[in-house]
């Protein structure tokens, strides 16, 4: 178990090593370029006027929707790989079976597809 | 590398120290490598429009990127007045630490990677869809319309074909049998013929080419290069989701932007062109170390990208969505079947059925 974890160590040292880098680059013009701040300069920019409302407005529904399928889809997708990595090292007859239950999940998600699609979730008007 | 180091600062000190020079090693040369890029990205483009390019700093303007870091440096940090200070800031981090994290376990060349994980492919899809957050936080901290609309544009599109190039990296991992991208790269070895894009240990010969295209083109989405670069489209968003970043901020979403191209790059090689391998198995090719042979085809790859951006017309985003869901999606899944099926009904070296 310690063996396996090792591997994954080097990966938090990156992480560690390039957020170090971010920091000192994201710090560097805060020490040595010059900050003179005034109104005009930080209101939000808006074509040459004053904003008129608060930004977090409404938005699309339709946004929310392609979230929704992503999660989805994406869920799918995850059971697709350890049955993409280990279903030919098993015995032919399991892996016939492997096999075919994946297609059987891959049509009940294409059904689902389909229903998207004929409801036209997928359209973007 | 590791051993050498352990054998005189003991085993614990050892290990610490000589994954940190590697990793510095990956990374400073992965960032000088990605100023040249830019710099090659905006040659291109300049003469496909017949112009000169940048061409004043050192020679052929060489130290360009250089010179636009250090003017990067010198300025100043300006954060809109109703900006979530804390988010504002984290977003460019984000990014610019993840864009790098992915390449953790990418493999340069034969042994030459940092993190040899199994499960390395799973990784890298991990990360990169975690990329969203980055660019949806700046988009939401700014405030401000403009980046607003551009974050949730963006976040769509990358989702969506997130989702294809899932299926693409499925339909390979079939071939492979291997999370591990190493054994990926190992499974083309021998030349060109066996590179996954034309043949090798497929059932049958340019298999994978329609899906080599679908990557390559969700790519070109996923990384919102252009004809896809609509959460920045300056006609009608002016910047997107960086409207409000300025300095070392602006310039660390321009850095994760492109580590991502470059990171997408070196997927497109290692998953279809043979990773480190030389195109031909005889000796003046073998001789050249894997690592140049993994760059070049990483600038190759790049090249391709730099003149989709000078030629293409940008798309509308109905066509974007429609193209990601209704295209790429049902091709990729019917390909995963596809193969499942030849893999297992045409491969000679399974024991036959009872």
């Amino acid at each position: 178990m310690t063996d396996l974890l090792i591997t994954y160590l080097p990966i938090l040292m990156f992480i560690a090593i390039a957020g170090i880098l971010g920091i000192v680059l994201m710090g560097l013009p805060m020490i040595i370029a010059p900050s003179q701040p005034d109104p005009e300069k930080l209101s939000a920019y808006e074509c040459g006027f004053n904003a008129f409302e608060d930004a977090r407005m409404k938005f699309d529904v339709r946004f929310y929707l392609v979230s929704i399928l992503f999660i989805v889809v994406d869920l799918d997708l995850m059971f697709l790989f350890p049955f993409a990595v280990a279903y030919l090292d098993l015995p032919r007859e399991e892996a016939l079976f492997a096999f075919w239950s994946m297609m059987v999940f891959l049509g009940v998600f294409f059904i689902g597809y389909l229903y998207e699609f004929r409801k036209g979730a997928l359209e973007w008007e | 590398m590791i051993a050498f180091f352990q054998s005189f600062l003991g085993p614990e000190w050892g290990f610490a120290v000589g994954y940190t020079l590697a990793i510095l090693a990956l990374a400073v040369s992965l960032l000088v490598m990605l100023a040249f890029l830019l710099l090659f990205d905006r040659k291109v483009w300049a003469a496909v429009q017949m112009r000169k390019g940048p061409n004043v700093v050192g020679p052929f303007g060489l130290l360009q990127s250089f010179a636009d870091f250090f003017k990067f440096v010198f300025k100043e940090i300006v954060i809109p007045a109703g900006a979530d200070k804390t988010v504002f800031l984290l977003a460019p981090l984000i990014t610019f630490v993840l864009a790098m994290a992915a390449w953790a376990v990418v493999p340069v060349g034969e042994g030459w990677v940092i993190a040899d994980i199994n499960v390395g492919i799973l990784y890298i899809f991990a990360i990169s869809s975690l990329g969203v957050y980055g660019i949806i936080m700046g988009g939401w901290a700014s405030n401000s319309k403009y980046p607003f609309l551009g974050g949730l544009r963006s976040a769509a599109q990358m989702v969506s074909y997130e989702v294809a190039i899932g299926f693409v990296i499925i339909t390979v991992l079939l071939v492979v049998g291997s999370l591990n991208l190493s054994e990926i790269v190992r499974a083309q070895a021998g030349g060109i013929q066996n590179w996954f894009v034309i043949g090798g240990t497929l059932p049958v010969p340019l298999l994978l080419l329609p899906m080599f295209v679908i990557f390559f083109i969700s790519a070109l989405a996923e990384t919102n290069r252009p004809p896809f670069d609509l959460p920045e489209a300056e006609s009608e968003l002016v910047a997107g989701y960086q409207v409000e970043y300025s300095s070392t901020p602006y310039l660390l979403f321009m850095i994760g932007e492109y580590l991502n191209i470059v990171l997408m790059c070196a997927m497109i090689s290692i998953l279809f062109l043979g990773g480190w391998h030389p195109p031909v198995d005889l000796v003046p090719f073998t001789l050249v170390p894997g690592v140049i042979w993994f760059i070049l085809k990483v600038w190759v790859i790049f090249f391709l990208f730099a003149m989709v951006k000078a030629m293409v017309p940008r798309y509308r985003y109905d066509q974007l969505m429609r193209l990601g869901w209704k295209l790429f999606l049902p091709t990729a899944l019917v390909w995963t079947i596809l193969i499942a099926g030849l893999m297992i009904y045409a491969r000679p070296d399974l024991p036959p059925a009872l």
